[in-house]
């Protein structure tokens, strides 16, 4: 696992640990013992820092390979997913993937932006970096899934919308304005999940939503640390304090009433523990979607729309 | 990025009576398109439109307003009162500081001035930007200006018009700029709803952001001569792509011809452009 620079000495641990297990055929007393005490220790570490990530940690943390990514979260809560692809118009882009599927037996259209998990799949995925045709395609399931009257989820992880000339030549903005608008008059229930980063438009496109929620750990941002610090202090080093700037962790976002809920993460994070987070994605999902079920079509809207006009009115 | 680099002040003393007048009737202009030296007062004349290339300067909202609207005759709508610095935001200076610099230095709240009057006989409401207060940047002020327009054009019945220019989100103002997407969006679906008439007006700059919103869902896009409209930054796309950018990205002309604006409209015809539009599609 890739170790993060804040977890050097959780990783060292970590490292022992493993080398105590191989030596250990399962009889030695000591053994077991050290490693127990160890483990703790690993535990009390993770509970200390999580407990406290600093903006910038939270910003590598929600960027980290091994944190599960849309795929892996269809894999788990999505029964009998069938993948629709295309914009018809263009291409087929799957840097965002999406289709119907069944989640705790109830029909759902499920889009979201997806990374990759290796060079090849990377590539295929472009990063999770959507192109017009991506965000043409999500207007068409979001559209299908009013059509059937089926509520969308969105998994969100993205670094954002892709620079590129032939996206430009194919109207990034209209596309990610289109989609925006297409979120914001669905008769049907949207839920947004923020699984790792919210990269500014790229991430609103299919974010604009009746409930946005966030991981713990996951970030949200107009535009990168990175991006911020070159701009306003003129020096990409100033990332720590440009991600602290901007607050774009869960918690901050919360406070200003941007986001609707968190979604607690396992000690050390998604990536550690994949289960638990599938668990209290689950958990946090069927909640939401109880709650929207019991409301109408043109009630769904409306509150959409209200919910993201008393954004900044309400502070 | 300095905002008023190629900024050209107004020649407001004509306008404004009393108004001090800031910029010397002598001064050269250096065209930010052929590099030609502009005499300020020939400038002037001209629309701030450059007699050698073409190539339309930045002009101030007022001058903006009064080129469009019947006689340059308008109504100012004042802009509501939004919180102030919600995430208390400094970077190398407190953007507290910042507003007040651009507030004092404008004479203005905000990038946003919401205006009534008409067109061609027809009414119109006009959300404009002004790319003189922080590059024209969409915060909550910018963002409840468009709101207000669209309100005020329903109430009126009468055509809304925004005007970007604009280098996009209000940095400063972090999340709640980027709710600013959605929140222009819900303007142009009350407009939608309402079957009133939605007019977007591109002038230079129209990116990030502000044109991934709004600025991209008008019933008719106009853009003026030769304005930089894109979602992302040549330099971004630059860096990530390493290739030399095609002659021409991102102008109004290479948006018109991959079908992403309508039409171009030069500044001394926009305003019989829009009144024969408005006489066509509203009552
Ligand atoms: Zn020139």
């Amino acid at each position: 696992m890739l170790t993060l620079d804040f977890e050097k000495q959780i990783h060292d641990l970590e490292t022992k640990i493993e080398e105590l297990r191989h030596m250990a055929s399962g009889e030695e007393m000591d053994i077991i013992e050290e490693i127990s005490t160890l483990q703790n220790k690993v535990d009390k570490l993770l509970k200390q820092k999580y407990s406290k990530l600093s903006a910038w940690e939270k910003v590598q943390v929600a960027r980290h390979p091994e944190r599960p990514h849309t795929k892996d979260y269809i894999k788990d809560l999505i029964e009998d997913f069938i993948e629709l692809a295309g914009d018809r118009n263009f291409a087929e882009d799957a840097a965002i993937i999406g289709g119907f599927g069944k989640f705790n037996g109830n029909p759902v259209m499920v889009i979201g932006q997806e990374k990759g998990a290796d060079t090849e799949s990377r590539m295929k995925h472009n990063f999770g970096m959507p192109k017009p045709e991506g965000y043409r395609k999500a207007q068409r399931l979001m559209l299908l899934a009013e059509k059937y009257d089926i509520p969308v989820i969105t998994f969100v992880d993205t670094a954002g919308a892709y620079p590129g000339v032939g996206a430009e030549e194919r109207g990034q903005s209209e596309a990610i304005a289109r989609s925006i608008d297409i979120c914001l008059g669905l008769k049907v229930p949207i839920i947004s999940v923020v699984v790792g980063e919210g990269g500014s438009g790229g991430a609103i496109a299919i974010a604009t939503a009746n409930s946005v929620l966030m991981l713990e750990h996951s970030v949200y941002s107009v535009i990168s640390p990175e991006g911020c610090a070159s701009i306003l202090w003129r020096s990409a080093d100033r990332k720590k304090d440009a991600a602290a700037a901007l607050k774009l962790t869960a918690q901050d976002l919360h406070k200003l009433k941007v986001i609707d809920d968190i979604i607690t993460e396992p000690l050390g994070g998604a990536h550690r523990h994949h289960k638990e987070i599938f668990k209290n994605v689950n958990n946090a999902l069927q909640k939401e979607l109880t709650n929207l079920k019991k409301l109408n079509g043109q009630t769904i809207m409306i509150q959409r729309r209200k919910k993201f006009l008393d954004m900044g009115r309400n502070l | 990025m300095n905002w008023l680099t190629d900024y050209v002040r107004p020649k407001l003393k004509e306008l404004m009576g009393k108004e001090k007048k800031d910029v010397p009737d002598n001064l050269w202009h250096k065209c930010p398109g052929c590099e030609q030296m502009l005499y300020h007062r020939e400038l002037v004349e001209n629309l701030s439109v450059c007699q050698y290339c073409n190539h339309h300067l930045r002009i101030s909202v007022k001058k903006r307003l009064e080129l469009l609207f019947d006689g340059g005759n308008y109504k100012e709508i004042p802009l509501g009162k939004v919180v102030q610095d919600p995430l208390k935001f400094k970077d190398t200076k407190k953007y507290a500081d910042r507003l007040k610099t651009y507030r004092d230095k404008t004479k203005r709240e905000d990038a946003m001035t919401v205006a009534v009057g008409t067109i061609g006989g027809k009414k119109v409401v006009i959300s404009a930007f002004d790319f003189g207060f922080m590059g024209g940047s969409m915060g909550m002020a910018v963002g409840e200006g468009i709101l207000k327009g669209a309100e005020e054009a329903v109430r009126s019945k009468a055509a809304f018009i925004t005007i970007p220019a604009s280098g996009g989100a209000r940095m400063q103002e972090a999340i709640l700029s980027l709710m600013q997407m959605p929140r222009t969006t819900i303007a142009v679906q009350m407009i939608r709803e309402a079957k009133l008439p939605y007019i977007v007006l591109l002038t230079d700059p129209t990116t990030g952001g502000v044109s991934a919103s709004f600025a991209m869902l008008g019933d008719i896009a106009i853009a003026e001569p030769k304005a930089t409209i894109g979602f992302a930054g040549k330099r971004v796309i630059e860096e990530t792509i390493r290739e030399k950018l095609p002659e021409g990205f991102q102008t109004s002309e290479y948006l018109l011809d991959h079908g992403m604006v309508d039409l171009i409209v030069e500044r001394k015809d926009l305003h019989s452009s829009l009144s024969k539009l408005l006489s066509h599609i509203l009552k």
